[in-house]
């Protein structure tokens, strides 16, 4: 079995985020990257896959060479080569062209994450699905395959589906499809060993140009109100929130 | 970076103290590759998810299966196995890489003891003395933790003079076995261990012999888990050895050599607890920047008080020098163990060789370490106010387990005596030459003070001079102390404590100068700026405490004009540049309350 997974370069979940050049450039001094956590899951279950059917896992990554290190952690955990498109990944339109275009040279499975955790659209899978006229399904939290046919579970507004789909299909993939895999040694030793190439983007204008970011209010303090004193509650949600 | 590294300077144990390091000839945590900081990484992850959320039932000690599996599961990642060559399993890394390992272990409170025991003091005496039958039998395992392993020295009556111990080995008749008897005590894996060092004594000899024992030989039996002030989840046992039967197969290195192998696994324990001392000094510092943050008192979060940010920019500087200080020497380490392979000396023999080379770096770091983290543990709890006083919260176990690191691998007492110990003997046998500096020195001293031209343009001239000054300083001090004393300077160990702790001072301090200079360097001023503001506020501590320690030394010994002479010296040579350490601790302090982390590699 052929996979492919992509996986973005993102901030730490726990990094600051700041912005410059006037609200136009994520202010990157200082924050570490990692693999999107949605991307790593696909990307466990992709490395579980191989090690229960056999076959090659490939990871995916549009960006600079700024997410070299990011590619070859996923390396380290268990993919057999990387591929970099050597580009800004600026726009989702822009990602999901180049993804299909390697992805063209067919793949069984393709896996991504639900959604990227910096823009969090949750189109690039299926984009990439429309591109290369196949099936695409979100979010995804099993996936099982036997022979040429996958099952998976889907969660669907306060329930849980499942289908079943031929391969080859597009997967945005959530916890708990895998067990989240820390890099073990031998994995990082052998890491620097597995090939990474990059390749050069294909056309696909750019069709999003960035305005202006902005930072959400600062919370306010929080004032806590005893249970007892529900009438003052109700004044303060009337007088100060102003939400009654 | 590579055509620099390959212009390094060979350097000696020691020899910090009489010459003069420049910045390119030391290695940096900045400096970390893509792959160390990978490594560290799957350790920080593995401490986070596996073993933080079980931090308290470890500690109840109720599931004695826990610490054991939890090894295993790190024994899965190859965390067991990383100073063990691939040929046995291992990942055969770097000195400098194994001890980063320990810092990012280290911050996993009892853990990390059990981790290190049986990857350090468990493993390497097998790792560096064993035969080849003895290391394709037992490394393999440890490398898995398939077997676990513990290390047993102490005894009731043999603690720090670990060389007199009573535990018995005797040959039996047929030649074959040795029968071990005798007791063992604070046997850290104790519990769960399957391979125990041994150490013990043949007939009448005056040294130690070492024994691999497996538990199943019989005739081990052990007590109940000791009830301890801190690292309560690290099992720690007293073990009874009778008519324990070990194969003569078993024997470690050879007869009688068992001290010396205590010793030289000892000296790589020191430097690996320094950095151990380092992830839990780190851990500590992002509770108490992000608790400081959230705390409000007077209507402001604790943080923006002044005698807080006190407290935090101290503690920054101070874990800064101890990072730039324990790195440092690792990195020689690293170096000179390539040289003497390079020269044809096998690798195990090397590696000892070369931490032996630095074992009174070791024996400092050991000290600097375990007391720096028992400051910021101590200060930690203070930031945290009542909270750090409850069992709720991170800081009381940090602060109960921070203790046990000034005790074990040799008492912090022992550590500053074997650094001027190690020192002199050097000197005696013309490794260093530390008779000609000191008599530069107290020639100095009868001469004119030289107030000329302060040529040095450095950004932290004024540091450099110090270190220079401070290490006359020691060398004045030390230098009259043993012509004065002589043969009885090693009964007077509060003169031993006193110029063991100059020593440190300088070497930490010249290890964080050095460091930033690097930043300097590849940086600029401007990057390193909150690096410079670490070094002036390490720079005033570590002369206040030199010169404490130097001053006690002089009134113990010197009288007169001598002592006169003396103070005088000491004034000079510790003289220091103002600067306003309010707004230098404030600077680091807020820096690093932004970064919500300790953000310095
Ligand atoms: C510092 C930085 C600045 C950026 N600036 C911008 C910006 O200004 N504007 C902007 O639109 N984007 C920017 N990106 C790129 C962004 O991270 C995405 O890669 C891209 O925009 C798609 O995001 P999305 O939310 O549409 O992805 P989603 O549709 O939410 O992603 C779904 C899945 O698609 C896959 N995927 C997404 N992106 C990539 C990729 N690049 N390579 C491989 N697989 C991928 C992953 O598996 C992901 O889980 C920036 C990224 C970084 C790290
Ligand atoms: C939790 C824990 C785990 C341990 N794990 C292990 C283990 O796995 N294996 C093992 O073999 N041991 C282990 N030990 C033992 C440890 O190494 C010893 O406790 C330590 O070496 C000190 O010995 P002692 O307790 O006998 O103290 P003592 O030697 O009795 O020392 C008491 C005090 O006297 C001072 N002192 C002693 N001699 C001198 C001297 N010559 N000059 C000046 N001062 C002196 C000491 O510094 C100390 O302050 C462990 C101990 C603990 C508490």
């Amino acid at each position: 079995m052929k996979i492919l997974v992509c996986i973005t370069h993102v901030p730490d979940t726990t990094s600051k985020i700041a912005f410059t050049d006037n609200n136009t450039k994520f202010d990157s001094s200082g924050v570490q990257y990692i693999i999107g956590p949605y991307d790593d899951y696909a990307l466990a279950r992709a490395v579980e896959l191989k090690e229960a059917h056999g076959g090659s896992v490939t990871v995916l990554n549009v960006g600079t060479a700024e997410s070299e290190p990011t590619i070859r952690k996923a390396l380290a955990i268990g993919a057999d080569e990387a591929i970099r498109v050597n580009a800004e990944p600026t726009d989702s339109f822009f990602v999901a062209s180049q993804i299909a275009e390697v992805a063209k040279e067919g793949y069984d499975l393709i896996l991504m994450g639900r959604e990227s955790i910096d823009f969090n659209s949750g189109v690039v899978h299926a984009l990439v699905g429309e591109m290369l006229g196949i099936v695409s399904v979100s979010p995804v939290m099993r996936l099982e395959v036997e022979g040429n046919t996958a099952t998976m579970d889907r969660e669907i507004e306060g329930g849980k589906q499942t289908i079943q789909i031929d391969l080859p299909f597009v997967a945005g993939c959530q916890e708990p499809i895998a067990e989240w895999k820390i890099p073990n040694m031998r994995g990082i030793m052998t890491a620097r060993t597995k090939p990474l190439n990059v390749v050069e983007p294909v056309g696909g204008e750019k069709q999003v140009k960035l305005v202006d970011y902005e930072l959400p209010a600062a919370k306010g303090a929080v004032k806590i109100v005893a249970q007892e004193e529900v009438n003052e509650l109700v004044k303060m949600l009337q007088n100060e929130a102003k939400v009654l | 970076m590579e055509t620099l590294n390959k212009e390094k300077k060979a350097i000696k144990g020691g020899e910090f103290l009489i010459s003069e390091t420049s910045p390119q000839d030391v290695f940096t945590p900045e400096q970390w590759s893509e792959e160390q900081k990978m490594i560290a990484q799957t350790c920080t992850d593995f401490v986070e998810h596996e073993v933080y959320p079980k931090v308290e039932e470890l500690d109840a000690m109720k599931d004695p299966k826990l610490m054991p599996n939890l090894l295993d599961k790190s024994g899965e990642l190859g965390l067991l196995g990383t100073s063990i060559p691939e040929q046995y399993g291992g990942f055969g890394m770097d000195f400098n890489t194994s001890m980063l390992i320990a810092e990012k272990v280290g911050a996993g409170y009892s853990f990390a003891v059990a981790l290190s025991a049986h990857t350090g003091i468990g493993t390497l005496p097998i790792l560096y003395y064993g035969n080849e039958e003895q290391k394709a039998k037992y490394l393999p395992k440890l490398a898995t933790g398939e077997w676990k392993a513990s290390y047993c020295l102490t005894e009731p009556d043999s603690g720090s003079d670990a060389n007199s111990g009573k535990t018995k080995a005797d040959l039996t008749p047929d030649g074959k076995h040795y029968l071990i008897n005798g007791q063992k005590m604070w046997i850290t894996n104790g519990g769960f261990a399957d391979v125990f060092i041994v150490f013990a004594k043949i007939e009448d000899d005056k040294n130690l012999t070492a024994f691999i024992v497996e538990k199943g030989f019989g005739g081990v039996t052990m007590n109940e888990e000791e009830k301890k002030m801190g690292i309560k989840g690290s099992s720690t046992r007293q073990i009874f050895f009778n008519d324990c039967k070990v194969p003569v197969e078993n024997m470690l290195s050879e007869r009688e050599n068992g001290f010396k192998i205590a010793l030289n696994i000892l000296n790589i324990g020191r430097i690996k607890l320094a950095s151990a001392t380092l992830g839990a000094a780190k851990g500590v510092i992002k509770n108490a920047l992000n608790y400081s943050q959230e705390r409000k008192q007077f209507g402001k979060s604790i943080a923006e008080f002044g005698a807080i940010k006190h407290k935090l920019g101290e503690m920054m500087a101070r874990v800064y020098a101890s990072e730039a200080a324990t790195y440092r020497a690792g990195q020689n380490i690293d170096d000179a163990y390539d040289a003497l392979v390079a020269g044809g000396m096998e690798e195990g023999e090397a590696k000892l060789k070369a931490v032996e080379e630095f074992a009174i770096e070791c024996a400092m770091l050991k000290v600097h370490g375990s007391e720096t983290l028992d400051f910021v543990v101590d200060e930690g709890v203070q930031v945290y106010g009542g909270m750090g006083y409850s069992a709720d919260a991170p800081m009381e176990r940090a602060y109960r387990d921070s203790r046990i690191n000034r005790i074990f691998e040799g008492t912090n007492e022992i550590n500053r005596m074997l650094t001027i110990d190690m020192l002199l003997k050097r000197a005696l046998k013309g490794k260093l030459d530390l008779m000609s500096p000191a008599m530069a020195v107290a020639k100095e001293l009868t001469s004119i003070p030289d107030f000329g031209g302060d040529d040095d343009e450095r950004v932290l001239a004024a540091e450099h001079k110090l270190i220079k000054n401070l290490k006359k300083a020691g060398l004045m001090i030390a230098g009259a102390a043993v012509q004065k004393l002589m043969a009885t300077l090693k009964d007077e160990q509060e003169i031993l404590m006193n110029l063991a702790d100059m020593l440190i001072q300088v070497y930490a301090l010249e290890s964080a100068v050095l460091r930033t200079e690097r930043i300097i360097e590849s940086e600029g001023v401007e990057a390193a700026k909150v690096h410079i503001e670490m070094v002036k506020v390490y720079a005033h501590y570590a002369v206040d405490e030199a010169t404490k320690a130097g001053k006690q030394a002089i009134y113990a010994f010197a009288e007169g004009d001598e002592m006169r002479m003396m103070l005088m010296g000491l004034k000079r040579y510790t003289k220091v540049q103002p600067h306003n350490l309010k707004v230098a601790r404030r600077t680091i302090a807020d820096y690093c309350l932004d970064k919500g982390d300790y953000p310095f590699n």
